[in-house]
């Protein structure tokens, strides 16, 4: 027997989780960037890649369970590795190996005394996250919530010289807390006055309906925060594009799904019922977090705030399939519960693929250019092919086309929708077709959105040719990086069954029933139920379309020529064309904003036909902002106002009070 | 293997098939205002022409504005082979079904918009923009559209669609009717008809399709040509397959060919006289309104689907 066999793959992962945290401690000494990028961030990524292998390894096999002797006196640590905890630490590890080997091209400029630090909060990051997939009990669970969120707080203030960057990484804190506060108090109410705050205790417990509602409300309530489900959004767009892109593509990309799997995990596994109500709530959630996602995201001018939004969308289609996947179970349809399922652990596994690989690439662009704005963008592809040739595939994954990944998950996702009539309640099957068809409405404006994203900044005439003039093309650690992340988007996208079936562990551990049909015709064809209701197999289709070009080539060149010319544009004649002309991100957006300004608050500052140097100035902003937020802000601010009358200064007011408190607390207590 | 004939033999018919279709629904619309006409073969000579023409290039124009009109035919020429007109015995069909066809409609707007853009022109970037206002409300109207049909027929295939369709005796759905209507509606819009696109102008104000292509020349212009005709032949052959699909040779019954065929034409030929007629009596609409046009198809196939849910057929 050999060591790697004898291993458990909670014992890798906890080695992982080690070796990082030696690296990360590594960069903080060594100061040497080139030290740091040159060994440590190439090492990291082969620990992410051991990560990942253990974890696809380990999905199908028992759960692994190992109790620390760290932490608190009497409260040791607990972790457990099954099914769920292996296919998001699958997505953690697949995602961070690309990410870590882009960043030790990405952050090769920066000096040694931050890159340090950089370097350490970074690991601490990816052990915060891996930690949490593997935690057992809500005491190491919480621990790892906040070393996830604290150093994620640091990186995203590495510029903290900028007052907007401080400002995002405050609102971040904030909302990161309350929302942490909702989900101890889950915890609390689901341990149920045991004291023991074990997860097995909670499996355990038998909660009655209003107490279970009450945890999944607060759960939704504080995963929705860390996610960023509306309306706890608002530091999403705001946090995500401050931080440098690497960091950017770790929030987006695999951030945001420990947030789905703690909605995950206390909902299917920690309690032990389902109301078709959450599921409800959840559907509509998702609904409404998608389309305020993808709508927001087609009026930005700002890339990376434009691929913030846009995760806001695919994290609300990753909450319709849980909405869904709880309708399903509640009614007793379990088959269907695990489509539904399928399509949100999928969809969260591809998200993480093409969310990072984009960040990333707005990265590479920013680094060459020093621009962020789309509108100063344009015809990038000439002058950095590799990267546009790789970012159109994330590109076209996220539109949600065929054959790449993101259409994979829609599609199991709509099938689910599909099969769906039959619901025993008169309004679920109402919201059904409408949400079916909201969710249509989401993947199609996706894909509006991304021919913006890469029309704008890849294609074109440079629209400040100064900025495109001097861009070199990316370095060979961004390269592997964001090929890594590519080839994940085609793979996935043209091998799904593989994927899928081993997600079925997951299903069977959950609803206690799995797809199965998904292989049933081969490993070629995804037929997730029976091959004559739905069948899909991307080889065939992106084969005959391959063949289709081929075979237009080769009859072209054959029967006519390939004589070419080349001269200035035509444009119907236009002589004095000039690249201002082209659309801006703002143009390009106007008719979203345009059809759907109710939901847009829009200030426009426009030139009069007299001005001698005109300026225009158009902004849309987030009416939730001052609907919600700043009554909220000014309600504390007064609350705290209230509150400060009973602060003097003088001591012994101050020592009364704690008198009083003790006397009335005896009181209470005795 | 008669389906791998058949894939074939359907894979080379609509290929020839296409141009005459374009050339018919122009020659209806000459008859109706009183024009005699360019004749049934214009687009075939039209796309001859062009081939033989040496393509000129802008300066700056990518592999990407090279390549995209091969991706276009290939992927447009795959749409119109898969839908089930004469035979329903379509190896390719299983692989690709209703969503992942509606897919690749999308796959072919999003590469023709980014080539619109790649040049870097005013008309350009204007097409592409107004290519993807259409296409965000026309591809989920499409989708319910197919989802009506396949919430009958309990399957997202199209054959199976086609087939269930097929031996049921005419009752009208209340669903399949909104369908209809939604679905006639994203045909114009999504081939660049008259009233949101008018294929036989060059006006800045109202140009979608054609604002996207101009800087095309020669065989890339020609492919494009020919794969508006595949994609319009495709929507067709979708609205005969979902609304009427009598007449169909059903798997492995060769010998019902020639009639499906006959069948075909004959369904081809008075969609095209419909689409011409309907092309002829209605006024091109602002660019303002297509919003408000695709809105209201998009609500009449949720509608569809809405009754389906509801009413249970």
């Amino acid at each position: 027997m050999t060591l790697a066999s004898a291993l458990l793959p909670l014992d890798i992962a906890l080695g992982v989780i080690v070796y990082w945290l030696l690296l990360g401690l590594a960069g903080l000494f060594s100061r040497n960037s080139h030290f740091i990028t040159r060994y440590i961030f190439p090492a990291a990524a082969l620990g992410s890649l051991v990560l990942a292998a253990a974890a696809l390894f380990s999905l199908g096999g028992p759960a692994n369970i190992a109790v620390l002797p760290l932490g608190l006196p009497d409260l040791p640590f607990h972790l457990r590795l099954d099914a769920l905890s292996a296919f998001f630490l699958l997505l953690l590890g697949a995602a961070s190996t690309g990410i870590s080997i882009y960043a030790a091209g990405y952050f090769r400029h920066m000096s040694g005394a931050t890159l340090g630090l950089l370097c350490f909060e970074y690991h601490l990051f990816l052990l915060g996250m891996a930690l949490v997939f593997i935690a057992d009990d809500a005491y190491l669970f919480m621990v790892a919530w906040e070393t996830m969120a604290l150093s994620s707080y640091f990186l995203v203030t590495t510029d903290h010289a900028v007052p907007e960057i401080r400002r995002a990484g405050f609102l971040y804190l904030l909302i990161a807390h309350v929302g942490a506060i909702a989900i101890l108090m889950s915890f609390g109410v689901m341990q149920g006055g045991h004291g023991d705050y074990t997860f097995a205790t909670m499996r355990g417990a038998q909660l009655d309906t209003f107490w279970a509602s009450i945890t999944f409300l607060l759960a939704l309530f504080g995963f929705g925060a860390k996610a960023g489900i509306l309306p706890l959004h608002v530091w999403l767009p705001e946090a995500h594009p401050a931080a440098p892109s690497p960091i950017s593509a770790m929030m987006s990309g695999i951030m945001l799904k420990t947030a789905i799997y703690g909605i995950l995990r206390v909902s299917f596994d920690l309690l032990d019922m389902q109301l078709w109500w959450w599921g409800a709530i959840a559907l509509t959630l998702g609904l409404v977090t998608a389309l305020f996602g993808v709508l927001f995201a087609a009026v930005q001018s700002d890339m990376k705030r434009l691929l913030a939004y846009s995760s806001i969308e695919n994290i609300g289609i990753i909450l319709v399939g849980i909405g869904l996947a709880i309708i399903f179970h509640s009614f007793g349809k379990e088959a269907l519960a695990a489509l539904a399922l399928t399509a949100a652990l999928y969809h969260s596994l591809n998200h993480s693929f093409m969310k990072s690989l984009l960040f990333l690439g707005t990265g590479s662009v920013l680094h060459a250019t020093g621009e962020r704005n789309l509108g100063k963008l344009g015809g990038l592809i000439r002058r950095m092919p590799k990267l546009a040739l790789l970012v159109l595939v994330g590109t076209l994954a996220l539109a949600g086309l065929p054959p790449l990944n993101g259409f994979v998950s829609e599609w199991l996702l709509l099938q689910a929708f599909l099969l769906s009539p039959g619901l025993p309640n008169s309004y679920l099957n109402m919201l059904v077709p409408i949400a079916a068809a909201a969710l249509a409405l989401a993947a199609a404006l996706a894909a509006y959105v991304m021919v913006k994203f890469y029309g704008i900044i890849f294609l074109g005439q440079p629209r400040e040719a100064n900025l495109v003039e001097k861009a070199q093309d990316i370095g060979t650690h961004e390269w592997l990086g964001l090929a890594w992340l590519a080839l994940g988007c085609i793979v996935l996208g043209i091998f799904p069954v593989y994927i899928i079936t081993q997600i079925d562990h997951i299903t069977q551990m959950l609803v206690g029933q799995h797809l199965g049909g998904a292989m049933q015709n081969g490993w070629m064809w995804l037929t997730p139920i029976q091959a004559d209701r739905a069948s899909y197999n991307p080889l065939i289709l992106i084969g005959t379309i391959v063949l289709g070009v081929l075979f237009t080539l080769y009859m072209v060149k054959k029967f006519y020529h390939r004589r070419l010319r080349r001269s200035a544009a035509w444009d119907c004649g236009y002589p004095e064309q000039t690249a201002r002309m082209q659309d801006t991100a703002e143009g390009f957006g106007q008719p979203i904003r345009q059809i759907f300004d109710l939901f847009f608050g829009v200030t426009r500052e426009v030139p009069s036909p007299f001005d001698k140097k005109p300026h225009y100035r158009g902004e849309t902003r987030d009416l939730l902002w001052e609907w919600c937020y700043l009554p909220i802000a000014a309600l504390t601010e007064k609350i705290s106002a209230l509150v400060g009358r009973l602060q003097h200064g003088r001591i012994h007011i101050y020592l009364l009070y704690s008198f009083v408190t003790l006397l009335a607390l005896l009181a209470f207590v005795r | 293997m008669n389906g791998i004939f058949l894939q074939l033999f359907q894979n080379g018919l609509v290929l020839l098939l296409a141009p005459l279709l374009v050339g018919w629904v122009n020659q209806c619309r000459a008859w109706l205002q009183n024009r005699s006409g360019a004749g049934l073969l214009q687009p075939y000579r039209k796309l001859i022409k062009l081939f033989h023409k040496d393509a000129v290039l802008a300066h700056n124009a990518s592999p990407l504005f090279r390549l995209t009109p091969y991706i276009l035919f290939a992927s447009m020429w795959l749409a119109a082979s898969l839908v089930p007109v004469i035979a329903t015995d379509l190896p390719l069909s299983p692989a690709v079904d209703v969503i992942a066809l509606v897919g690749i409609f999308a796959l072919a707007r999003v590469f023709i918009s980014l080539a619109a853009m790649d040049i870097g022109t005013s008309f350009g970037t204007l097409g592409a923009r107004r290519e993807m206002l259409v296409g965000f409300l026309a591809e989920p109207a499409l989708l319910m559209v197919f989802f009506s049909a396949a919430l009958i027929s309990q399957s997202t295939s199209l054959v199976t669609i086609v087939e269930t369709l097929a031996h049921k005796q005419f009752v009208i759905y209340p669903s399949l009717a909104f369908a209809a209507i939604a679905f006639v509606m994203v045909l114009l819009a999504e081939n660049a008809r008259i009233p949101v696109d008018n294929p036989s102008t060059h006006l800045e104000l109202t140009m979608i399709h054609e604002a996207m292509i101009l800087e095309y020349s020669a065989r890339y212009l020609a492919l494009i040509e020919w794969a508006s005709a595949l994609k319009l032949f495709a929507y067709t052959t979708i609205g005969i397959a979902l609304f009427m699909p009598w007449g169909i040779a059903e798997a492995g019954r060769l010998e019902a060919l020639p009639l499906a065929l006959g069948m075909l034409l004959l369904k081809l030929a008075v969609a095209g006289a419909g689409l011409a007629l309907l092309e002829t009596v209605t006024a091109k609409m602002r660019i303002f309104r297509v919003p408000e046009f695709m809105g209201t198809a998009f609500l009449l196939a949720v509608l569809g689907m809405l009754i389906h849910f509801l009413v249970g057929s």
